[in-house]
């Protein structure tokens, strides 16, 4: 195999590692601040529930829960589930990267002092303009450098769909090495992770630029 | 016309009975100063006037309307909804640290509510945030960020920010403590520009000079009672000992 062959193959592999990346992201963070809110409930039973949730999702492996959620269909129902696997990796990888935006949403919200709520409520905001307008900027901007962490490692974190015999970039570099015993393909996997990851953190330090207007 | 009435007001946290049956009343032009040691529910009282924390019996009247009364269950309700919008549209808050919004210019600060909660005009608002600003001194900062002035800048634009909202009675809570001699006179020559105005105002303060020279009437609070309540000549003058002990350590000193 010429290394051009290996490379198309490759790239085309990072395409579909980028399609969980950005499906991921784009789902688990309205999700993860959703999921924050009902953490922060004052109802016990939803917080309980969240509060569980999380747990889980923290404390079971990520690899582990896309086998559940690719599977369990089939298990449980009898669903057929030929079709389900990607949907089944971005369901797998929201739900878990939503338990950990979650708690990052929460700790940036719980940071924020009273004042800012106090104020707002002596200029008459109501609930939602001052969670929108005054709260929620602000937390943003607290929360940016842990949000870049977990961005980052959700991009590693992709190559796991692998476990769903789904063929994203690393899947194809591990098939390539065992059937040609060569090294190259592991060489070029990590230069494609490196430089996106690259790419993702020069993207986010943009952002916390653009918000460094302020402290 | 009585523009705020508080009536045996009492409030507790957990045990401690910060607030123990004051009544008290502001007038219209009136400018009323609050003065006592730390920990004499001053604060509270004002937090308690502006809906910042709740009474556990009493009742907050403004303009007549009853924004918090006790049932006779013995239960307080508050005004909810409309009506509370429109209590709460009389009355502004200087708050000790400024809580001015880091993410606003100076002009947004100021002019935001007015705008998107009072639904005014926006040219209306930009007129009168700009003639705030220039009152205030302030002219040249309006594209500031808060993190860019200094602390007696902050809280003018702070008082600005509460004036823009047109309110009839301004509360100021320990407006100066969190700044140094030469920005506190700064806020001071605002507020007595305001007492020129005939702004109504509540000032809790540790400035005693000050609230003798500007206020019409004192109230010395200790453990959460009212111990006189009566004009700056007659408190500074008073056979109170306890006012005396309070009053006597700010000339000795």
């Amino acid at each position: 195999m010429s290394f051009s062959v290996m490379l198309e193959q490759l790239s085309s592999g990072m395409l579909k590692s980028m399609g969980i990346f950005f499906w991921t992201v784009a789902l688990s963070l309205p999700l993860g601040l959703f999921v924050s809110f009902g953490r922060m409930s004052k109802n016990p039973v939803i917080k309980n529930i969240v509060k569980f949730y999380i747990s889980v999702m923290r404390g079971t492996p990520l690899m582990l829960q896309l086998m559940v959620v690719y599977y369990g269909p089939y298990y449980l129902f009898g669903m057929n589930i030929k079709s389900f696997r990607f949907p089944a990796i971005i369901i797998g990888f929201a739900i878990n990267y939503a338990a950990y935006f979650a708690e990052i949403f929460r700790s940036g919200i719980e940071s924020m002092p009273v004042g800012q709520y106090e104020a707002a409520q002596m200029l008459g905001y109501s609930k939602s303009q001052t969670f929108i307008k005054i709260i929620f900027p602000q937390v943003i901007k607290r929360i940016l450098p842990s949000i870049t962490n977990e961005v980052i490692t959700l991009v590693k974190d992709t190559s796991l769909a692998f476990s769903l015999a789904y063929m994203e970039m690393f899947t194809i570099a591990k098939q390539i090495v065992a059937r040609e015993s060569v090294f190259t393909p592991f060489i070029v996997a990590g230069i494609f992770y490196y430089v996106f990851n690259y790419i993702v953190a020069a993207f986010m330090e943009f952002i916390e630029k653009k918000m460094s207007y302020y402290r | 016309m009585k523009i705020l009435e508080m009536n045996h007001i009492r409030k507790s946290f957990g045990s401690l009975d910060v607030i123990k049956d004051i009544s008290l009343s502001v007038s219209e032009g009136e400018i009323l100063s609050i003065i006592g040691p730390s920990g004499s529910g001053k604060s509270t009282i004002l937090r308690c006037a502006t809906m910042l924390e709740t009474i556990d019996s009493g009742e907050i009247i403004y303009l007549g309307e009853k924004a918090a009364f006790t049932s006779d269950g013995g239960n307080v309700v508050y005004a909810k909804g409309e009506k509370a919008k429109k209590i709460n549209s009389n009355f502004g808050l200087v708050f000790q640290n400024f809580n001015l919004f880091p993410h606003y210019s100076v002009l947004k600060n100021i002019m935001d509510a007015p705008i998107h909660v009072q639904k005014r005009d926006k040219a209306e608002v930009l007129e009168t945030s700009r003639a705030l600003l220039k009152k205030m001194g302030l002219s040249d900062k309006e594209n500031y960020y808060p993190c860019q002035l200094s602390g007696g800048q902050q809280q003018r634009v702070s008082i600005a920010r509460a004036l823009c909202m047109k309110p009839k009675i301004l509360f100021f809570d320990e407006p100066t403590s969190a700044l140094d001699p030469e920005l506190t006179l700064e806020i001071l020559k605002v507020i007595r520009d305001l007492a020129k105005e005939h702004m109504t105002m509540v000032i809790v303060t540790h400035e005693m000079t000050f609230a003798k020279e500007v206020s019409n009437r004192i109230i010395f609070m200790e453990k959460g009672v009212i111990v006189e309540e009566t004009t700056p000549d007659k408190l500074f003058n008073s056979d109170n000992e306890r006012t005396r002990e309070f009053l006597g350590k700010y000339y000795n000193s």
